[in-house]
C-alpha cells in the first residue's frame, strides 16, 4: 500500500514536470515542422519566461493572470526577435541546415552568457516567489497541491487552445500548408515570412508559459535553467515524432515521467543520461517518433 | 621513403619551431604558465582536427567531440596512475592506447548514431556528449580513482614539450596522409554528395564510420596529453562549451583545411588566453558574450565556413 502511493505520488510528479515539457515541446516541434531546423535557443526563452515572471511578481507585483499574460507576451516577443535577427538572413541565404544549427547553439550561447552579467541577471540562483500559497490536498493514495492543479489546468487550456488555432483558423490552415510544402504555400498566396514569425512567437509564448509553471514548481531559477529542460523537450519533441502536435505532448509527459521515476527510484544523477539513453533506443528502432509516418529518405 | 620527400618542408619548418621552443622553455623565456599555453594549444589543434575530419571532412556534424577528448584524458590518467608509470616511452603508448579507447567507444557508438544526418545527428552527439559527462561525474561510483564530480587529482606530469610537440606533428601527418589518400577522397565526396558517392560504390557507412573513429581517435590522444599537462582533470573540463571551442576553431579555421586548423586552434586559444590576462576579472565573463556573436556573424556573412573555397551543395 505504501509503495503503491509512492509510485502514484511520483505518477503525479511525473505528470506535472511532463506537462512543461509538453509546452517547451510544441515550440520545437512547430518551429521543426515549418523550417525543418532545431530551434536551439528556444529553452533559452523558457528561461526568460522565468524570469519575466519574476520581475513581474517582484518588482511589480503584478496579479498572477496579469503576470502569466505579460511574461507570455515577453517571451512571445523574445522568439520573435531571435528569428528576425539571427535566424531569417540566413534563410535568405538559403544556408545549409547545419549554418542554421550553429547560429542557434550561437544564440543559446549568447542569451545564457549575456543575461547572466552581473548587471543583468547574474549567475545565480534566485529563489522564485510563490504568487500564492501552496496547499496540499490529500486524496488518500497521493497529496495533490494547488501547483499541480494550476500546472494541469494551464496546459490543458493552452492545448485546446493551441488544437483550435491550428485546426480552425486560417492562420492554422496557412501553418499547416507551409509545414506540408513551403514552396506551395508561396505560390497559394501565403505570406510564409508572416507565417513563420507567428510560429516562432506561438512557441515563444508557450515556452514562457512553462518557464512560470517550472519555476512555480520548482522555485529557484538561474540563466542556464533553461538547458536541460530545452534539450529534453526536444528529445520529446523526436520521441512523438517531430512536426506532429500531439506526438510533442505525449512525449513531453513520457520524458516527464521517466525523469522523476528514474531520479526517484534508482539515482537522481543518473537521471539525464537515461534521458539520452531513451532517445538512442528510440531513434534506433523508431527514428520518426511514435507518431511518425513519413520516413525521410534523401 | 617516398612520403618523408614529400613532407621534407613541413617536416624542417617543424623543426626549427621544435629548436626555437626549445632555445625559449631551456632559458626560461616564457613564464611556466605560457609554456602550459602552448603545449596546450598543440594539444586543442589535435583534437580540433579529430573534428575537421569528422566535420570538416566528411560533413558528420558532431557536438559531443568534447566528450571523446574527456573519455581519453581520463582513461590515460587512470592506466599512469594505477600502474605508476613514469617513463616517456610508456607515455607515448598510453597515449595510443588512449586514443584507441575513444576510437572504441566511437566505433560502438558511431554504428547506430551516424545513421542520422545533419540536425538529429547533432543532437544525438550533444546527447552522447552530456551522456559522458553525466559519466564522469559518477564515475567515482565505480572506480574510486577517477573522483566524479570532485575531479580526477595526482595525475603524472609527463606532458613535456618533446612528447606533445612530436607526437602531435606525427598526428598532423598522418591525418594529411590520409586525407590525400582514397580514403580522404571518399570522405570529401561524402561531405559534397553522400547519395551520389554510394552510386559510385564508395560503402558511405563504413567510411563515415572511419572518419568518426578516426576523428574521436585524435580527440582521445589528444586529451591523454591534457590529462598529464595540467595534471587534473575535471568533468566540467569535457562539457558542451568545449565542444563549441573545438567547432568554433574548426569554422574558423575552415572546414576541411588542417593548416587552418593549426592557425585557428592558436588564434583561438591565444585569445582566450590573452582575454584571461588583459580583462579584469569582472569582465572576463564577457568572453562568452562576444564568441557566440563572432559564431553568428561568421555564419550570416558565410554560412559555408570561413576559408572554404567553393560552395558544398
Amino acid at each position: 500500500m505504501e509503495t503503491l502511493s509512492y509510485i502514484l505520488q511520483q505518477l503525479i510528479n511525473g505528470i506535472q514536470l511532463g506537462a512543461v515539457y509538453a509546452l517547451i515541446a510544441l515550440g520545437y516541434t512547430m518551429v521543426y515542422g515549418i523550417l525543418r531546423m532545431i530551434n536551439f535557443a528556444h529553452g533559452d526563452v523558457f528561461m526568460l519566461g522565468a524570469f519575466f515572471g519574476y520581475y513581474l511578481i517582484t518588482k511589480l507585483s503584478l496579479p498572477v493572470y496579469l503576470v502569466f499574460l505579460l511574461a507570455m507576451i515577453g517571451t512571445a516577443l523574445t522568439a520573435f526577435t531571435i528569428e528576425k535577427i539571427a535566424y531569417r538572413p540566413l534563410r535568405k541565404k538559403s544556408a545549409p541546415n547545419i549554418s542554421l544549427l550553429i547560429t542557434a547553439v550561437g544564440v543559446s550561447l549568447f542569451i545564457e552568457y549575456f543575461f547572466s552579467l552581473k548587471i543583468l541577471f547574474s549567475p545565480d540562483y534566485i529563489a522564485f516567489p510563490r504568487p500564492f500559497e501552496v496547499e496540499s490536498y490529500d486524496l488518500k493514495f497521493f497529496v495533490i497541491t494547488n501547483i499541480h492543479i494550476l500546472i494541469f489546468i494551464a496546459t490543458f487550456l493552452s492545448l485546446i487552445g493551441l488544437y483550435f488555432l491550428i485546426y480552425k483558423t486560417r492562420q492554422g490552415k496557412a501553418m499547416r500548408a507551409l509545414a506540408l510544402d513551403a514552396e506551395m504555400a508561396k505560390l497559394v498566396g501565403i505570406d510564409t515570412e508572416r507565417i513563420i514569425s507567428f510560429t516562432f512567437m506561438l512557441g515563444g509564448a508557450l515556452a514562457g508559459l512553462g518557464g512560470i509553471l517550472y519555476a512555480i514548481a520548482y522555485p529557484q531559477i538561474n540563466v542556464f535553467m533553461g538547458v536541460m529542460p530545452g534539450i529534453k523537450s526536444f528529445i520529446a519533441a523526436v520521441l512523438g515524432g517531430i512536426g506532429i502536435i500531439h506526438g510533442a505532448v505525449l512525449g513531453g509527459f513520457i520524458i516527464g515521467i521517466s525523469e522523476v521515476f528514474v531520479s526517484a527510484f534508482l539515482s537522481s544523477t543518473l537521471r539525464d543520461g537515461f534521458i539520452f539513453l531513451i532517445l538512442f533506443i528510440f531513434l534506433l528502432l523508431r527514428p520518426n517518433g511514435l507518431f511518425g509516418k513519413r520516413i525521410e529518405k534523401v | 621513403m617516398r612520403l618523408l620527400l614529400e613532407i621534407r618542408k613541413e617536416l624542417l619548418f617543424s623543426l626549427a619551431i621544435y629548436l626555437l621552443l626549445k632555445v625559449f622553455f631551456i632559458n626560461d623565456i616564457f613564464s611556466e604558465y605560457i609554456e602550459q599555453v602552448i603545449l596546450y594549444t598543440i594539444i586543442i589543434v589535435v583534437a580540433s582536427l579529430g573534428l575537421n575530419i569528422i566535420y570538416g571532412f566528411t560533413g558528420q556534424f558532431s557536438l559531443g567531440h568534447a566528450g571523446f577528448y574527456g573519455l581519453g584524458a581520463y582513461f590515460s590518467a587512470y592506466l599512469t596512475k594505477t600502474f605508476s608509470i613514469e617513463s616517456g616511452l610508456l607515455f607515448i603508448f598510453i597515449i595510443l592506447l588512449s586514443g584507441a579507447f575513444s576510437a572504441f567507444i566511437a566505433y560502438l557508438i558511431g554504428i547506430p548514431i551516424l545513421k542520422f544526418r545533419d540536425d538529429f545527428l547533432a543532437i544525438a552527439t550533444l546527447g552522447l556528449g552530456i551522456l559522458i559527462r553525466n559519466i564522469l561525474d559518477n564515475s567515482d561510483r565505480f572506480i574510486e580513482t577517477l573522483g566524479g564530480s570532485r575531479g580526477f587529482v595526482g595525475i603524472n606530469s609527463l606532458s613535456g614539450l618533446e612528447i606533445v610537440f612530436f607526437v602531435s606533428l606525427f598526428f598532423i601527418l598522418i591525418s594529411k596522409n590520409i586525407i590525400y589518400s582514397k580514403y580522404g577522397l571518399f570522405w570529401r565526396t561524402i561531405r559534397d554528395d553522400e547519395t551520389a558517392s554510394s552510386s559510385i560504390g564508395i560503402n558511405t557507412t563504413n567510411i563515415k564510420l572511419l572518419a568518426f573513429v578516426y576523428g574521436c581517435f585524435l580527440a582521445g590522444s589528444a586529451g591523454a596529453m591534457y590529462a598529464h599537462l595540467y595534471t587534473f582533470l575535471h568533468p566540467s573540463n569535457f562539457d558542451f562549451l568545449k565542444s563549441v571551442d573545438f567547432l568554433v576553431i574548426v569554422i574558423v579555421g575552415g572546414m576541411g583545411s588542417i593548416s587552418g586548423t593549426i592557425i585557428a586552434g592558436f588564434l583561438w586559444v591565444f585569445i582566450i588566453e590573452g582575454l584571461r590576462i588583459l580583462l579584469p576579472p569582472d569582465i572576463l565573463e564577457l568572453r562568452w558574450v562576444i564568441i557566440p556573436v563572432i559564431l553568428i556573424i561568421i555564419m550570416m556573412w558565410k554560412p559555408y565556413g570561413l576559408m572554404i573555397k567553393k560552395k558544398v551543395i
